[in-house]
């Protein structure tokens, strides 16, 4: 190991020990969820059971990938302050969430966004366009976190990639497959739970020799690195790329369907609206002890010692638990990068699982007419196919440098699902023919431009310069995608879609007709 | 009557909802673009150990927390009710 002391990477009994444990909770929680989960609405939305306070711990667990626990630690613990403007522009979609969002889809949708674009409008070509915006972006996710899975668990185990990621597929093939939601949501807010718990005990170790005081770490990272680590460096270079990726990071959240999917797990919308509400303040927490997590790693391990184990600096946060706690505390934490993993991979292979069964089979093949038996079936027939794409993608782009593609994620989000939800929701002349050429302009604007930038074109096909200087194309596709969607929608008026907009705007605030008003408590 | 009730409570929501969205984008973009064009701005020291960046990025994190806490708080206390009203009303008056 290049000069530094570690056992990183050597197969450890407590890393195992921990992995195990979890592993056996996690599916003896599957065979529970397994008996319970006998209809659709308990294998996509968990019966609609989960409390708000639950659905806080799920959406955060959804949302802490190993990318921004292990990521955004390293990348402070080599640059400093870069590393907050990643955490903030990963919190500040919440919010929009909150005010835009959460409310309207959990009264309008059943299992996915495209419920709720489809609600008024045509359904089988606003099916066809939001799975099709959707399932892109949890291609792109997936591919960054089983790449970065394969990678990981080779650095922390010692694994071979091909056999981690057999590991991960697997697992979280038999959460979703037998346990669907009700499972899922479980795995979720126990990950939550785990990695809250380890970053904060992880912190607070690192900060013992400072009287616990996170300024005087600050402080002693300035003394040995300089004071430019407190100051922004070379992260954000120009004003209109730092807005372009703000766009992307800020309503991209609003458009993830993992994320989106979670709001039918929960009674109503005041569980939904509270859910958002928890899971802010868990991430808000989460990203601001991450911000301790580099600092500390960079003063107790030492900049040198963590980019020679890892030049992207991502194990830096694994290094930390080593130095402040052993190599006990360092197995406990491998571990819960681990589930990290799982968990996040089990959660987007549900959402993706939706999009193909319940919007595509049900909603476009079958019309709408599939009986209770078939669509369980079919609901589990998509998630065996997802799963083995996920590991076909994460076979296909081993060795490949995937961090690109959260990103890419975050931009295709932000510019096709985002704006056809918020236009269906709050404009009542917006059309069929409208939000399907809002999410084509969406998806392909976003694949093109990223295509012509600088990293594909120069870092990942080094070719001396791109056709386009622009790297993250948020700040041309967002618009774009209103654009298309609004002009489309006033030049080919849809006026029974019109008519319906009433209909929407009850439902939206009042909630089904037939809901029962004992289930606002 | 009843439908003019809906807007006025649809017509509340949507204006809190509106503030607090570019009250967000307002803090959020501040702080990009501060990032941006005031590097050294930025980079002053408060006191040992804590820069204006890092005040300012933490401030944003807790300012998003807060704002969504307003807003659900506001809904607990306001909205709810004028829900709950329209939806019973809705339902003993048998009209859509």
């Amino acid at each position: 190991m290049n000069g530094v002391q570690t056992s990183l990477g050597a197969t450890s009994g407590t890393a195992i020990a921990f992995f195990l444990v979890f592993i056996s909770a996690t599916l003896a929680i599957t065979g529970w969820a397994a008996r319970k989960t006998k209809t659709t609405s308990e294998f996509f939305a968990a019966g609609g059971n989960v409390s708000g306070l639950q659905n806080g711990f799920a959406l955060a667990g959804d949302y802490m990938s190993a990318a921004s626990f292990l990521g955004i630690a390293g990348l402070v613990a080599t640059s400093g302050f870069d590393g907050l403007i990643y955490s903030v522009g990963w919190l500040v979609g919440w919010p929009v969430v909150t005010f835009l969002i959460a409310e309207p889809l959990r009264n309008l949708g059943k299992y996915t966004f495209a419920d709720v674009v489809a609600y008024r409008l045509k359904k089988k070509p606003v099916r066809i366009a939001a799975a099709i915006g959707g399932l892109t972006v949890i291609c792109f996710y997936l591919i960054a976190q089983m790449v970065g899975a394969g990678n990981l668990i080779k650095m922390m185990f010692g694994l071979q990639y091909e056999t981690a990621l057999l590991i991960v597929g697997t697992v979280m093939l038999l959460y979703v497959l037998f346990g669907g939601m009700i499972a899922t949501t479980w795995v979720q807010i126990v990950k939550a739970v785990l990695l809250l718990g380890g970053a904060t005990l992880l912190a607070l170790l690192s900060l013992v020799p400072f009287g616990m005081n996170p300024l005087a770490l600050f402080a002693k990272a300035a003394e040995t690195y300089g004071p430019e680590v407190l100051a922004p460096g070379k992260l954000v270079s120009s004003p209109l790329e730092a807005v372009s990726l703000g766009l992307a990071l800020m309503f991209g959240t609003a458009g993830l369907p993992h994320i989106l999917m979670r709001f039918y797990t929960v009674p109503d919308a005041k569980a939904a609206r509270s859910s958002v509400f928890y899971a802010t303040g868990f991430i808000g927490f989460f990203y601001l002890v991450t911000f301790i997590l580099g600092f500390g790693a960079s003063v107790h391990v030492g900049r040198s010692a963590i980019t020679s184990v890892d030049k992207g600096g991502n194990m830096a946060a694994l290094l930390l638990a080593e130095a402040v706690g052993g190599r006990p505390f360092l197995g406990f934490i491998s571990a819960v990068a681990f589930a990290t993993i799982l968990a996040v991979v089990a959660g987007l292979t549900l959402s993706g699982a939706a999009a193909l069964a319940h919007d595509l089979w049900v909603g476009v093949i079958r019309h709408g007419q599939a009986d209770e038996k078939e669509q369980l079936k079919v609901a589990r027939v998509a998630t065996i196919v997802l799963a083995l794409v996920a590991m076909g993608l994460g076979l296909l782009f081993k060795g490949q440098n995937v961090a690109f593609m959260v990103g890419l994620a975050f931009a295709v989000a932000a510019s096709s699902n985002f704006p056809v939800l918020l236009l269906s929701i709050t404009w009542r002349k917006f059309t069929t023919r409208g939000a399907v050429s809002a999410i084509v302009a969406g998806v392909v604007s976003a694949l093109v431009l990223i295509w012509m930038s600088p990293t594909i074109q120069v870092d990942l096909l080094k070719n001396p310069t791109a056709m386009l200087s622009l790297k993250n194309p948020g700040i041309i596709t967002v618009p774009l995608s209103f654009v298309v969607g609004i002009v489309v929608s006033l030049l080919f008026p849809e006026p029974e879609a019109e008519a319906k907009y009433a209909e929407v705007e009850r439902r939206m605030h009042l909630g089904a007709e037939d809901a029962e008003p004992a289930a606002a408590e | 009557m009843n439908e003019k009730d809906l807007r006025r409570v649809a017509a509340a929501r949507d204006r809190i909802a509106r503030v607090l969205t570019a009250a967000t984008m307002f803090a959020y973009f501040g702080f990009i673009l501060l990032v941006a064009w005031g590097k050294p701005l930025l980079g002053n020291l408060l006191t040992n150990g804590l820069s204006l960046g890092m005040l300012l990025g933490s401030l944003v994190i807790v300012l998003s927390w807060v704002f969504t806490g307003i807003y659900v708080s506001w809904a607990n206390r306001h909205y709810d009710v004028h829900v709950e009203r329209l939806a019973g009303k809705s339902k003993s008056g048998g009209g859509t």
